[in-house]
């Protein structure tokens, strides 16, 4: 197996771990728990599918996509900060109803129960499917800035010091004038449009939306989030991680030297052991989750 | 107004009702969307389901196994933890349920095989649920995240045990039990013929009456409950909070797992890879709409296998997915109304003591 292939295929299946777990990072930072990432993926995929049928270019689906995840982030961010509803049942109510309704609208719209016709991409058809042929895509260059371009906005940015000032000590931020309640919509609303574009990506870059496509995706991404303890670089480099593990593992299938399911584990392990404080403990920002100001 | 009442009315009935209002609203416009009109679909919903025995089998089915998992949210929510576990530890109770049924010889009378399997079935959850329990005492890792990264590893766990060490060959499922069934309501009602129904919900709902037992009328229940409330202050009252949250996360997690008997020992007969089928999330909902009380956990079960169960019914008119978004729609509703309708209750009150005064 020659490193380079390894590389291409551990970043093509890191695009979408880096769009969510960047949404996660933004959310969470601001102290609003983002269990909604598999959801707003989802969404995401969904919308995308559906400008890109409708419409016939793959640009459209970008924007019905992020429009999907903004649509859903709106309600997650209307609950739990104006209506201060539980931030974790919030995020499994949008996952349940996503699920839901993606397969109302996908009958609906297509008339199956599965899948959506095939839609268009990015790149001409047939490059796409080579090993280098996704590098076409622009969503992967934009996946592979997002990480960093994340740590800058949170780190050196006057936003980014509100956001982590509403995150850790809401109180204290409002005491000197942060405007909470936006800062925490903001954050909330780009988390769905990240999310929703890894969905997005996931979406064209198989040509098409099937039945729950996103497949614990979004908890991988907030694993990878809660495993880089909350900073974007960090959470980056997990999610290169635990795409390089499932790369191994596709690689390595016809060997049948470990079982895929072991491999599946490790990103959900890691975690476990992040949060539990073997090594480093990851702490969450103070103000996670917590809906009373 | 009786406080007592208020508070039943605030936080247990309004709440719901509003709820299903909304739901109902958002119902109404996806049927339109379809074509179909929302009298007809509702009235199908509810024909299909309490209007015949077989319907209403497979509501008391599917509401066996949420008042299991709701339950086990409950309790974890009533020690002040939020378990999202009630899926893998379901998964893990059916599991465990099927290998004590195999190990089982055969022609083992009921009597001692099913208590046995039901106590594989606990013990398992029971286990899974100790991981985040001891994790949040020791380490005070966040039971959410624990919780939420074991039910893959276990999920992934069982699958590969049921896909390639214990299973029936090109199935993902073990072989059948050689003991512990548990038969079916239709063995002694014939009207519940076909139905899923069966005697595990007695066992069920002693379970629920246990629960109410210990968390309203004994001392570590007492306890469990004022950790939850104010784990600083039982601390100082010598509650040893660690060892309540352990223990409340095993409970949490012996509940969850008891529900696996109701498909592997009343129905199939043998684990089946993904049976849980999301019915340990859906948990969440049944908790967070029966408030957290056993009482209210069967009826918000209850609720919400009608609705799962009504998804069957109506397929004929619009995709049996609608009930899907509506489960959605109605927990994204009760958790934004129970603050709110409490904020407005409290305030017409004080706009009606203003009034008087």
């Amino acid at each position: 197996m020659s490193l380079l292939l390894f590389l291409a295929q551990t970043v093509r299946i890191a695009i979408p771990y880096l769009f969510a777990a960047a949404g996660g990072a933004l959310a969470e930072r601001a102290g609003i728990v983002s269990l909604t990432l598999e959801g707003f993926m989802l969404g995401g995929a969904f919308g995308a599918v559906l400008g890109a049928h409708y419409a016939g270019s793959a640009w459209i689906g970008v924007v019905t996509g992020v429009s999907a995840g903004l649509a859903l982030a709106l309600v997650h961010a209307l609950c739990t900060i104006r209506y201060k509803a539980d931030h974790v049942v919030m995020g499994v109510a949008i996952n349940l109803f996503t699920v839901g309704i993606t397969r109302f609208f996908l009958q609906l719209a297509f008339g199956s129960s599965s899948n959506s016709p095939r839609v268009v991409g990015f790149g001409a058809d047939g490059t796409a499917a080579s090993t280098f042929g996704f590098l076409l895509n622009p969503l992967v260059w934009l996946g592979i800035i997002v990480m960093p371009a994340l740590w800058w906005l949170v780190q050196k940015t006057t936003f980014g010091l509100r956001v982590r000032a509403v995150g850790e000590h809401p109180q204290a931020a409002a005491s000197v004038g942060v405007p909470v309640s936006r800062v925490r919509y903001v954050a909330v609303l780009a988390s769905g449009a990240l999310a929703a574009l890894g969905g997005v990506y996931l979406a064209l870059d198989q040509h098409q939306f099937t039945d729950s496509m996103t497949a614990g995706r979004g908890f991988i991404a907030l694993a990878a989030v809660i495993f880089g303890r909350w900073d974007p670089l960090r959470a980056g480099v997990a999610c290169l991680l635990f795409a390089a593990a499932e790369t191994l593992q596709i690689q390595l299938q016809a060997a049948q030297l470990i079982p895929s399911q072991f491999v599946a584990m490790i990103p959900y392990v890691l975690t476990i052991v992040a949060v539990a404080g073997v090594v480093g403990r990851s702490t969450p920002p103070a103000a996670l989750g917590r809906t009373t100001d | 107004m009786n406080a007592r009442f208020r508070t039943i009315l605030e936080e247990g009935v309004l709440p719901p009702l509003v709820a299903l209002a909304i739901a109902m609203v958002a119902g109404d416009l996806l049927i339109l969307m379809y074509g179909q009109a929302p009298g007809a679909v509702w009235r199908m919903l509810l024909e299909g389901t309490w209007g015949n025995a077989y319907g209403f089998g497979q509501v008391l089915y599917k509401a066996t196994t949420l008042t299991c998992t709701g339950l086990a949210v409950a309790v974890s929510l009533r020690a002040g933890l939020f378990s999202i576990g009630a899926e893998g530890q379901l998964a893990a109770g059916g599991f465990a349920a099927a290998v004590a049924g195999l190990a089982i010889p055969a022609g083992t009378p009921e009597f001692f095989a099913v208590p046995v399997c039901v106590l594989a079935a606990c013990l398992a959850g029971g286990a899974v649920g100790a991981v985040p329990g001891v994790l949040r005492a020791k380490f005070g890792a966040h039971e959410v995240i624990v919780t939420i990264m074991l039910n893959f590893i276990v999920l992934a766990l069982l699958n590969y045990i049921v896909s390639t060490k214990l299973h029936v060959p090109e199935t993902l499922h073990t072989p059948e039990l050689h003991a512990g069934f548990v038969s079916r309501l239709s063995g002694t009602f014939a009207v519940f013929h076909g139905s899923a129904a069966n005697w595990t919900l007695v066992i069920v709902g002693a379970a629920a009456a246990a629960l109410w037992w210990f968390l309203f009328r004994t001392r570590a229940g007492y306890e469990l409950r004022a950790v939850g409330l104010q784990p600083d202050a039982a601390e100082n009252a010598g509650v040893k909070v660690g060892a309540a949250w352990r223990n409340a996360m095993m409970l949490s997690g012996a509940l969850a797992g008891l529900g696996g008997i109701n498909f592997v020992l009343g129905y199939k007969g043998y684990y089946e890879d993904g049976f849980a089928g999301g019915a340990g999330f859906l948990g969440i909902a049944v908790a967070l709409v029966g408030r957290n009380h056993p009482l209210g956990v069967i009826l918000a079960a209850l609720f919400f296998a009608t609705l799962s169960q009504g998804g069957l019914a109506i397929n004929a008119m619009v995709p049996k997915q609608l009930v899907e978004a509506l489960q959605g729609i109605v927990i994204v509703a009760v958790a934004t109304s129970v603050p709110e309708v409490r904020r407005i209750v409290r305030q017409a009150a004080g706009k009606m003591a203003g009034g008087r005064a």
